[in-house]
């Protein structure tokens, strides 16, 4: 096992004198850049610093006077990144320079800001809305923007106790509905066209070949269809088969998780955050929990910590299993690999069930610590699947798949991305790996106590859909290497470091915590002002942000194949569309 | 040869087959309707199909399952109800979706609040089944329950009569949480005794 080292300190200030300086401000880490400055600090920082891997671009808005835009780079060799702001007054229009030229992944990313926020990215090559419509009034993430069920900026409500008489949220709204219209709003004299403007940015084509006119046509999967797993559309446009040009369009499972966030308090976050990757809450809470025990400065129990890798190894194994299953499902081969993976699976929530209570939703992290000790039993059940059952499991898949022809003959050498697109793309987690980069964040920044583990970074060299398919077995065998020896050496002690309390404080600062999820690196950017509730709380969902390359790794290839990238990209929508 | 794998492949799902009826014969008579059954097939050396019949039948909750909370309450020694919500407000404070309303009573002469709610509304159809209010409750009042069988064609919006459940109850679902809630509270109580003792 190395840890790697930071060999070179990376001073902006120096390098820039005038226009970067440190972040001074309390509990904040850093460099604040000069917005004219951005797109040349940020080449310095991938070309000459090798900050290639763009994680994850955010806005805050500092009401009243101004908004700031956060960006944070790492590089793929391991070890700590770089955090980056740069700071606009807030009066409208609120402009900053695209860094999508430099880092491809920061794309979607900037859209939302600018859905979100209404923070303008010049030079950015398609600046639409993502999440909300278009036609959408106000910038929802905004201070000042208020939704239709609005009561109060921070919970706990007032209207709730001493005095607590029920109302229903529909009644307290004019429409008597999760409706909400701007003023002198008139729907006679409004048309809003909300498809042109992706129509417009397809890719279309007209040919004349030996007096046949050839036109395109625009095909749209989605929402409603089957391969997405939820409802997600693309807008495609074909040539015969092949697809020419694709447009992703999501937002219909959007909830502003984000906004909700932020008028929660900390300790109310946690079990939201269960409902971002709902196949995996036991890593989404860990990615939480972490932010704010950076923020709190505190230490995590030891037995706590080992409760948190088995379980989060567990929801690793189970979330590859289904992938493997529906991702056969999509292919064809109907539900009998699906429902031979939901076997393990079931097993496994039957182990979260007794442990934090629920199957899916578990709720488990709490700062400092976990909820609930392992009952009476459950260890010796662990152990049982760990030894004996998910080693089985996974031979048995081998022999079911690996070598079937049919499969092969469909898979192999169908590529999704080469390494150096895939890191352009800020593309985590296996689809990072089976390109042929061994970027794990176990292993890269390790947290929790993965330092203490032996095991190795899958990896696969062709990054087609075989090597993506493979990767997950090569991942289900590692977790379970990690799970035996932290079965075996799981200590007694408390659960929890922290006395039990309902409101944590927290100190002001900004946390970025990250975790290697089962779908890529989670994170959460967490900043605090020392009251019971975040300022902001934002989630680098691994979903969302692996996505900004679908047109990429679609582009010539078959509508079929849409399909089965589709599903070796593992996208949940809970946490795609947030 | 080609075709190989596929074979295999195949293999793998007529030893499935074979091994679902071999299961069945192994536990001929037990597999099926009876607890012994379900808990060889939710065990990790099940063999074959285990799918579980709902309705028909139900996997056993294990104690930590927590579904929509109730209030729970002691019989008193005059036969009444003693809830044992202080209406302190913790849970309504702590309750992420903001889902439980309480009404704190006021003492008619003087007009101060004293420990008890006049009522006491979870909206279930909002409720997430975190279980916070019951890890939070210094009372042990609010529990979460077990039953999860609540679908309704209106909205659950339970009020302080319909919450109520007695203690038994709570002990009959959870018995490892109410010995060490009643322990607790004994000592608790023990120390005051004490306390109060020494102080007169």
């Amino acid at each position: 096992m190395t840890t790697l080292v930071e060999t070179e300190t990376l001073d902006l200030a120096a390098r820039f004198p005038g226009s970067a300086a440190a972040d001074t401000r309390p509990g904040y880490s850093d460099w604040i850049v000069n917005k004219d400055k951005l797109v040349e600090v940020a080449t310095t920082l991938r070309d000459e610093f090798g900050y290639d891997l763009l994680s994850h671009v955010t806005g805050v808005d500092y009401f009243p006077d101004k908004m700031e835009v956060v960006y944070e780079a790492f590089k793929t060799t391991g070890g700590p990144g770089v955090l980056f702001k740069v700071q606009v007054p807030r009066v409208d229009p609120i402009e900053v320079p695209s860094v999508t030229p430099i880092w491809p992944g920061a794309e979607f990313q900037e859209r939302e800001i600018w859905d979100l926020y209404g923070i303008k990215f010049t030079n950015h090559p398609d600046l639409r809305r993502i999440l909300m419509w278009e036609g959408f009034e106000g910038h929802p993430l905004r201070k000042d923007w208020h939704e239709p069920f609005y009561e109060e900026d921070f919970k706990p409500l007032k209207s709730r106790w001493p005095d607590g008489k029920y109302v229903s949220s529909e009644d307290k709204n004019p429409y008597k509905d999760n409706l909400q219209f701007p003023q002198n709003f008139d729907p006679e004299k409004v048309k809003i066209d909300g498809e042109a403007p992706l129509y417009d940015t397809l890719q279309k084509y007209t040919t004349v070949d030996g007096g046949i006119k050839t036109d395109h046509i625009i095909v749209n999967m989605g929402p409603q269809h089957p391969s997405t797993h939820g409802v997600f559309r693309a807008a495609v446009v074909l040539d015969g088969e092949t697809i020419v040009s694709l447009k992703p369009v999501m937002g219909y499972l959007h909830r502003n998780h984000e906004k909700i966030g932020e008028r929660n308090t900390f300790l109310q976050n946690m079990p939201y955050t269960d409902r971002l990757d709902y196949f995996n809450s036991m890593s989404n809470n860990w990615g939480y929990s972490l932010a704010v025990e950076k923020l709190m400065n505190i230490k995590v129990a030891e037995r706590a910590e080992y409760l948190r890798v088995i379980m989060a190894e567990l929801s690793r194994i189970q979330n590859h299993l289904i992938l493997i299953g529906m991702l056969l499902n999509d292919l064809g081969a109907y539900f009998t690999p699906a429902l031979y993976a939901f076997e393990e699976r079931e097993l496994i929530l039957d182990i979260f069930e007794a442990t934090s209570g629920t199957r899916m939703m578990c709720n488990y992290h709490r700062f400092g610590g976990v909820s609930r000790d392992l009952p009476e039993g459950v260890l010796e059940k662990i152990r049982g699947l760990v030894e004996d059952r998910l080693p089985r499991k996974a031979d048995e898949f081998d022999r079911l798949l690996t070598e079937n022809e049919i499969f092969i003959s469909r898979m192999k050498g169908v590529k999704v991305m080469d390494a150096e697109d895939a890191v352009k793309y800020s593309i985590t987690g296996p689809v990072l790996r089976a390109a042929g980069v061994p970027y794990d964040v176990r292993r890269a920044q390790p947290y929790g106590i993965y330092d203490r583990f032996d095991f190795d970074v899958a990896l696969r060299h062709n990054g087609d859909l075989y090597d993506n398919y493979l990767i997950r077995l090569d991942e289900i065998r590692q977790s379970i290497r990690i799970l035996q020896q932290a079965v075996k050496q799981m200590p007694e002690g408390p659960i929890n470091s922290q006395k039990p309390q309902y409101q944590v404080r927290v100190p002001a600062g900004e946390a970025y915590g990250r975790i290697e999820a089962p779908k890529g690196e989670l994170g959460y950017y967490v900043i605090s002002t020392g009251k019971p509730n975040p300022w902001r709380y934002h989630v680098r969902a691994p979903s969302f942000i692996n996505i900004t390359a679908l047109e990429k790794m679609c582009v010539g290839k078959k509508i079929a194949d849409f399909v089965v990238i589709l599903g070796v990209l593992d996208i949940v929508l809970g946490e795609l569309d947030r | 040869m080609y075709g190989k794998g596929i074979i295999k492949g195949l293999g793998v799902t007529l030893k499935r087959f074979a091994d679902t009826y071999l299961d069945d014969i192994q536990w001929w008579g037990r597999r099926y309707y009876k607890a012994e059954g379900i808990a060889h097939r939710s065990s990790k050396d099940t063999r074959g199909v285990f799918t579980v019949q709902y309705p028909e039948e139900k996997l056993p909750v294990p104690e930590e399952f927590r579904y929509v909370p109730f209030l729970v309450y002691d019989d008193g020694t005059d036969g009444g109800k003693e809830v044992r919500c202080t209406s302190c407000g913790i849970c309504a404070k702590v309750c992420p979706p903001q889902c439980i309303w309480i009404v704190r009573s006021n003492d008619p002469q003087t007009g101060r609040p004293i420990p008890e709610p006049t009522e006491f509304f979870i909206d279930a159809d909002i409720c997430m089944n975190c279980g916070f209010c019951a890890e939070y409750c210094p009372f042990d009042a609010i529990i979460m329950d077990h039953d999860y069988e609540i679908a309704s064609y209106q909205r659950n919006v339970f009020n302080m009569q319909q919450l109520l459940k007695p203690a038994s109850y709570y002990k009959s679902i959870r018995p490892l949480n109410y010995q060490r809630n009643d322990e607790e509270r004994r000592a608790k109580e023990a120390a005051k005794a004490a306390k109060a003792g020494a102080a007169s």
